[in-house]
């Protein structure tokens, strides 16, 4: 594989209290490409996604054992501050999570919390970060609106552009479709697409087809396990392993 | 890196401190409570001041037995039990049950409207209203009597009664109400034999709670009770409950003399009394959580 | 049908239930309305009390009562949020924060003569404010602390957890994201909770009854050190003192109804608005 290494994840193992939710798990994610995990609910898949910006740490009583690489960056190591990770890491969530405010300061949020004051730089970043994720023309005339507002497909992109706001080298998308309609969901899919020029990219879904569409690499997981890991043609394709066959032939999931 | 987040730990520092708040101020009223009520102890022995049976903080020699204000005050409770708790359950039932949708959006707010009535207020509509209504239907010399800060005390409480018990009713889960119609139960068996077993403990923590409310009252009993410190016979007595004598003396008792020390040794066991029933009410609404399944 | 029967009965002897809680204390209402309303005068609000209580209007009274509310927020406000913030957004689930959440419902149990003995004996006394409005206030703020925590922390709980993540995943410390998203989403819910605070604390008379109340002071407050007159002591002390029973039991009648209006309107306000919080994001 010629492809530069982005993130690593080194024989990670992660328990809930004394649940073993993953099992040495190893993986690449590579530069400006789609990894795409798939398996079924309950399988690890958006647990081994907050270990790359650390977001697990807000649940209590879970331990990680094993590395999280960010170029070559252990990114638990104890000099490592998770606010200046998540900088550098972003994360779309399942379901749109706009801020109660308006649709300016969703996406200026990140900038002002990173110490950014300058008001001109500001509003050139919200407008660039909005016609990235394809939803200026739908907000340019309402920026001073509430987010609330926004139907759930433009709330997701508006999420999207708020992570893009902030100086992100990797994007993290746990499900972010799984609460929206197919026309909505295409859209997403496309701008994903359009935005691997610039990051590198990591989806969580249970929809094979949009791991198929999508993603350049695919990890398959089941039961903690990461199964088989590849490029998503071969895993498609040829899948090595016979429960990766299973389950997208689609005898369970 | 560490050094940068200086800040983050500190503000997490200060909320901390600031959240040991309650506690200290909850030690510090023990504190200050039994500080203030030990040298009353080195006087009169502890039995005699509990179960003497003549309370004359003023007389030479003076005396200290509270028995006749601890009995006015359990007098007055359970006079006000006996009116807060059908009523206060009974509506909270109603509510519940009977009330439509619409209804119960109106008559929740408005009993959650009148449990902000301040207690001064029910003092003094027992004094001006309900008083001179006892003397002349009941034929006494005075209105100001146990039954008087009874069912003053009951009203009062009935709204907290009432809010606690609906939610309580609220917890218990709509599958029991449809298994319970499924075998053909009328709706008041269902009520009597299903809804009202599942929420028993919830409607328990209503009543204690509503206990505790009426034990710790203070200026509805200082008014309309009649303050006369013997030990009651009848409910058609005036009586004097502790909280009373610790409103309507505290004002006179020298400072640092016996008679102010006796006055915190009072508040020292109506505080012991209303943190038991608080701690009983807080044990059986986490049983009656982990009964139907709720978290802790 | 004897089943009918006694379903029939059982509902119309809860539909009493409801009728009487309803009819008992709106009584009180009504009659404190009634003979309080024909008091009630421009004057009666805006003068001070001659003639030994029996003449002019209860306006110190009123002031007086506003300074010991505000007083009381003004203390536990700021420490009642900042505990809530604690237990929901710092704490990790342990020990400490048990023993802390049992003294806050302790706390809220504390009978209110014992809460006015207490400010007595350290107030008034120990730290020598004398009989004044801090002392007053500073004894209604710590009654009124577990009712703001419990606000506090519902409007807190009420706030979705997706949005703090997303606020951290953007680079936001714990402390940002409390202050820039968390607090400013919860704050109406906290508003609600301290309005209701704010009509409880106002209505209180046992623990200003040795820390801050006077019958009678000559004008309005000088200073957080002086006596005042407060509506709810006010009323208990025209009964109860004074030398002329029948005038003063008519200003009785004024006061009363000024505090029931001030008390129900705040807590009405507050309810009012909490049921539309609900209906907004519920």
């Amino acid at each position: 594989m010629d492809n530069k290494i982005k993130m690593q994840a080194k024989n990670v193992d992660f328990f809930y209290g004394k649940n073993q939710a993953l099992k040495n798990v190893n993986l690449n994610v590579y530069a400006n490409k789609v990894t795409a995990m798939i398996g079924p609910s309950g399988c690890g898949k958006s647990t081994f996604i907050r270990l790359f910006n650390r977001m697990n740490e807000l649940v209590a009583h879970t331990t990680l054992k094993g590395k999280i690489l960010l170029d070559d960056l252990d990114i638990n190591s104890p000099l490592v501050d998770a606010v200046d990770i998540r900088k550098r890491v972003g994360m779309v969530f399942q379901k749109p999570n706009p801020f109660p405010k308006t649709i300016f300061e969703n996406i200026s949020y990140g900038l002002k919390v990173n110490g950014i004051k300058d008001k001109a730089f500001i509003e050139q970043k919200v407008e660039d970060s909005l016609k990235k994720a394809v939803i200026w023309a739908e907000v340019k005339d309402r920026l001073n609106d509430s987010a609330l507002k926004l139907s759930g497909g433009q709330q997701q992109r508006l999420c999207i552009a708020r992570c893009l706001a902030v100086e992100t080298e990797v994007i993290l998308f746990d499900e972010p479709c799984a609460s929206l309609d197919p026309i909505s969901t295409a859209k997403i899919e496309e701008l994903i697409l359009e935005l691997k020029k610039d990051y590198s990219i990591v989806i969580v879904t249970h929809n094979m087809q949009q791991a198929a569409r999508v993603s350049d690499y695919t990890g398959f997981f089941l039961l903690g396990e990461l199964i088989e890991f590849g490029k998503t043609q071969d895993i498609f394709t040829a899948p090595k392993d016979k429960k990766t066959e299973a389950y997208i032939t689609g005898r369970f999931g | 890196m560490k050094i940068l987040r200086f800040k983050e730990r500190l503000y997490k520092w200060i909320f901390t401190i600031l959240a040991f708040a309650s506690l200290f101020f909850l030690m510090g009223i023990v504190l200050v409570l039994v500080k203030e009520s030990l040298p009353i102890f080195q006087k009169v022995n502890f039995f005699k001041f509990i179960f003497g049976r003549s309370w004359y903080p003023t007389y030479n020699p003076a005396e200290f037995g509270i028995l006749p204000l601890i009995l006015a005050s359990i007098w007055v409770t359970l006079g006000a039990v006996v009116v807060c708790v059908p009523l206060g359950v009974g509506s909270a039932l109603y509510l519940n049950e009977l009330a439509g949708r619409r209804q119960k959006a109106v008559l929740k707010p408005i009993v959650e409207l009148l449990a902000s009535i301040p207690s001064v207020v029910f003092g003094f509509f027992g004094v001006v209203i309900l008083t001179p209504l006892l003397q002349k239907v009941f034929h006494l010399p005075t209105g100001l009597t146990a039954l008087n800060a009874s069912i003053i005390l009951g009203v009062m409480a009935t709204p907290t009664v009432c809010s606690i018990a609906e939610d309580a009713l609220n917890y218990v889960p709509n599958a029991f109400r449809e298994a319970s119609f499924a075998v053909g139960a009328t709706r008041w068996q269902t009520l009597t034999q299903v809804i009202i077993p599942a929420a028993g403990s919830g409607i328990a923590t209503a009543i204690i709670l509503g206990m505790s409310r009426a034990i710790g009252e203070t200026m509805t009993v200082l008014m309309v009770a009649g303050g006369s410190a013997v030990i009651p016979h009848t409910f058609l007595e005036p009586v004097r409950p502790m909280t009373a004598a610790i409103a309507a003396e505290m004002g006179e008792a020298p400072m640092g003399g016996s008679h102010y020390h006796a006055l915190f040794a009072i508040a020292l066991i109506l505080f012991v009394i209303t943190f038991i029933f608080n701690v009983i009410a807080e044990i059986i609404s986490r049983s009656f959580r982990v009964k139907l399944g709720l978290s802790g | 049908m004897k089943k009918e029967f006694s379903q029939n009965l059982g509902f119309f002897g809860l539909f009493l239930c409801m009728l009487t809680t309803i009819l008992a204390l709106g009584s009180i209402i009504y009659f404190i309305a009634a003979r309080g309303f024909s008091v009630l005068s421009w004057s009666f609000l805006t003068q001070v009390p001659y003639s030994a209580m029996t003449k002019g209007g209860i306006a110190p009274v009123i002031v007086g009562t506003f300074y010991i509310t505000l007083g009381a927020i003004m203390f536990a406000l700021p420490l009642g949020i900042a505990c809530a913030v604690y237990l929901c957004e710092y704490s990790p689930k342990s020990i400490v924060v048990n023993i802390i959440r049992i003294s806050i419902n302790n706390l809220a149990g504390v009978p209110s003569v014992v809460f006015g003995l207490f400010g007595l004996a350290v107030f008034v006394k120990f730290f020598g404010f004398g009989v004044s409005i801090l002392s007053g206030s500073l004894t209604l703020g710590i009654l009124a602390l577990p009712m703001i925590i419990s606000s506090a922390q519902e409007a807190l709980l009420a706030v979705p957890q997706s949005i703090r993540e997303a606020s951290l995943s953007l680079g936001a410390t714990k402390w940002g994201t409390i202050k820039n998203i968390v607090l400013p989403t919860a704050l109406p819910g906290i508003l609600t909770g301290v309005i209701l605070s704010i009509g409880r604390v106002a209505g209180e008379t046992a623990p200003i009854l040795f820390t801050a109340a006077a019958f009678y002071t000559r004008g309005y407050p000088k200073s957080v050190f002086s006596e005042v007159m407060a509506l709810p002591y006010h009323i208990y002390a025209l009964m109860t003192e004074g030398a002329h029973p029948d005038k003063q039991r008519a200003i009785a009648y004024g006061c009363s109804l000024v505090l029931l209006f001030l008390v129900l309107f705040i807590s009405g306000f507050a309810i009012f608005l909490r049921q539309r919080q609900r209906s907004l994001y519920g």
